[in-house]
């Protein structure tokens, strides 16, 4: 995972407020949280200089936009589409036992993880068990797989 | 209109016989449950082949007669490739052999074939991999990567999957252990279960872990902890339904002590059950073995001559290619590209025949290339699982090419 270390350096660290935040580290922490986007920054879209530093926060922000609001992210590029999380993933377990527990595909629509055209997808993600009353840190979609295609934010 | 069947797949020879795929208008739209390689083998070549005889295009049957030709006035031609095409068309091919009185060999000559001999002689027991899934707890994946060269396998068959016998699943009731030389994707989730040998050591830990087994403190030529093999053997030993995955890793190292294997599945079982299932690649690379071992009780390497089929080191691919082969049929393989250089140099140098549905090196330099269908898109039939259960592939869409199995019983016809 990008730290918010590593954002502040792209950052053009001039602290000159135009963002509407006193100083770039201000900027980079409303940025993690998700209040401002990077392209509120207008230095950092007008000027030439920091072209590169601008393509670099496209790709690392651009998955944590994608996040669902739990806060799961999946990186398609590294899913080869094995379907360790489909069969690990408790909740597919519960809602699919004699398809997803037992290493098949997924047989019917209540299940978080199922894989499509070789990439995982992600669906009901509110039935996650980190969420909700009773939530524990489960762990069992990241640990499975290979590539550490699933994480959360 | 877009309807939805049940495909098995053909990416590798896991099989995998749960993949629901869309089709409308004789086009796919949509995979389901197939991991990155099964969807890559559904979207088909880069490059399609096309009939060629001597590097220029020709008619389908031209290329055919052509190919009949040099296979005939050859005086010692080898048929070659077989593990991507159905158990239909490898007997199609054993029957070419025949008749010409020639040489016929697989990819499994290099790969898989020696353990697979072992398991058809019955020196090394094996079970299903849907026994594994209902029973193992102790699985040993042994120069074996399977989450890269068998992307489900893991989550079908061997770790994942909650089994009538390990309801739990793999936290409680399974143990995967690897035994590699780097710490692959499969190695990383074995976590622990991680044993990074020494290349070419594979030989010498397996004595190590007989040693082990019967409670003698091994003796290694390299660094490592004596205290990690014991526990390792004890692992094994307490295994109530182990398996031993063996991996290309394992093969090449042990080719030369093929014995040596059959030993240590011999200790395991003196303390608990354990089976061995070769990593078979190619979506029937074992059908190959298992259709030629019926026909002539050999499983590859055979010369066909005076009606009888012999065996041997000198009919291998390989040695075929150093001396003696003066004209080559390749069956969906790319022998340029995947044999060492030293044998794909020589291989240029004497008339090749093609039989591919998509352009690759081989094609760069082949005499014929006579385009075919894609199995198990294309054309259905059967296959051998890795652990040799019998499955049927079934066709997706209609192809323009005719099957290999068509194409090699039109050659019979041209050269009986
Ligand atoms: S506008 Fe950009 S450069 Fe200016 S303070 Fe905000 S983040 Fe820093
Ligand atoms: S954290 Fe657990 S419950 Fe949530 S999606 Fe991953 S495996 Fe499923
Ligand atoms: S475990 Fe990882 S690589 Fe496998 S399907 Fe899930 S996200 Fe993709
Ligand atoms: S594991 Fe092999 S058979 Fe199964 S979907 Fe992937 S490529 Fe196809």
């Amino acid at each position: 995972m990008t730290s918010a270390m590593e954002i502040y350096q792209l950052l053009p660290k001039t602290n000159c407020k135009e963002c509407g935040e006193s100083t770039c580290m201000a900027f980079d922490v409303a940025l993690l949280s998700g209040t401002k986007r990077f392209t509120e920054c207008p230095p950092l879209m007008n000027e030439d200089k920091y072209s590169d530093s601008k393509q670099k926060l496209e790709e690392i922000l651009k998955p944590l936009e994608g996040a669902e609001e739990t806060g799961l992210i999946i990186h398609e590029e590294l899913c080869s589409g094995c379907g360790n999380c489909v069969v690990a993933c408790p909740v597919n377990v519960a809602n699919d036992s004699h398809g997803s527990g037992r290493g098949l595909g997924p047989t019917n629509n209540k299940v978080i993880f199922r894989v499509v055209d070789g990439k995982v997808k992600a669906a009901n993600v509110k039935e996650c068990r980190r969420f909700g009353k009773d939530k524990i840190l489960c762990r069992a979609c990241i640990d499975p797989c290979p590539t550490e295609a699933i994480e959360f934010v | 209109m877009t309807e939805t069947v049940t495909w098995t797949c053909t990416g590798c020879a896991l099989l995998c016989e749960d993949i629901q795929v869309s089709i409308g208008d004789n086009r796919i739209e949509q995979v389901e449950h197939a991991c990155i390689k099964g969807r890559a083998r559904i979207l088909g070549c880069n490059e399609k082949a096309i009939p060629t005889v001597n590097g220029v295009n020709a008619k389908i049957d031209d290329a055919i007669k052509d190919a009949a030709r040099i296979l005939m006035e050859a005086k010692n031609p080898l048929l070659y490739g077989w593990s991507n095409s159905t158990n239909e068309a490898q007997m199609a091919g054993i029957e070419l052999a025949r008749t010409l009185g020639c040489v016929i060999d697989s990819t499994s000559s290099f790969c898989q074939g020696i353990t697979i001999n072992e398991i058809l002689n019955g020196t090394i027991p094996t079970c299903t991999l849907d026994e594994v899934r209902e029973k193992a707890d102790v699985m040993v994946f042994w120069g074996a990567d399977p989450m890269s060269s068998h992307p489900r396998h893991m989550s079908k068959y061997s770790y994942f999957p909650r089994g009538e016998l390990r309801q739990r699943g793999y936290e409680d009731d399974r143990t995967a252990i690897s035994i590699d030389v780097w710490q692959s994707r499969t190695a990383k989730i074995c976590k622990n279960g991680f044993h990074r040998i020494p290349p070419g050591k594979d030989i010498e830990f397996m004595r190590g872990l007989i040693d082990a087994l019967s409670g003698r403190v091994p003796k290694l030529s390299f660094d490592y902890d004596v205290k990690r093999i014991l526990e390792l053997a004890a692992t094994l030993k307490k295994a109530e339904f182990g398996v031993i995955f063996a991996g290309l890793g394992l093969v090449y190292s042990i080719k030369e002590d093929i014995a040596l294997l059959s030993e240590f599945m011999s200790a395991l079982n003196q303390f608990c059950s354990f089976s061995l299932i070769p990593m078979a690649g190619h979506f029937n690379m074992r059908g190959f073995n298992h259709n030629l071992h019926e026909k002539t009780g050999h499983i590859y390497r055979v010369k066909f001559d005076d009606g009888g089929a012999i065996s041997g080191v000198k009919y291998s691919v390989i040695e075929q290619i150093k001396s003696g082969a003066d004209a080559v049929l390749v069956v969906g393989s790319d022998p340029i590209a995947s044999l060492p250089v030293s044998i794909s140099r020589r291989l240029k140098d004497i008339p090749i025949i093609l039989i591919d549905p998509c352009m690759n090196l081989t094609s760069q330099v082949a005499d014929v290339t006579i385009p075919c269908s894609t199995s198990g898109i294309e054309v259905g039939g059967t296959a051998v699982r890795m652990d040799g259960k019998n499955m049927d592939i079934t066709s997706l869409v209609q192809g323009d090419n005719m099957s290999d199995e068509m194409i090699i019983r039109r050659i019979i016809e041209e050269v009986e």
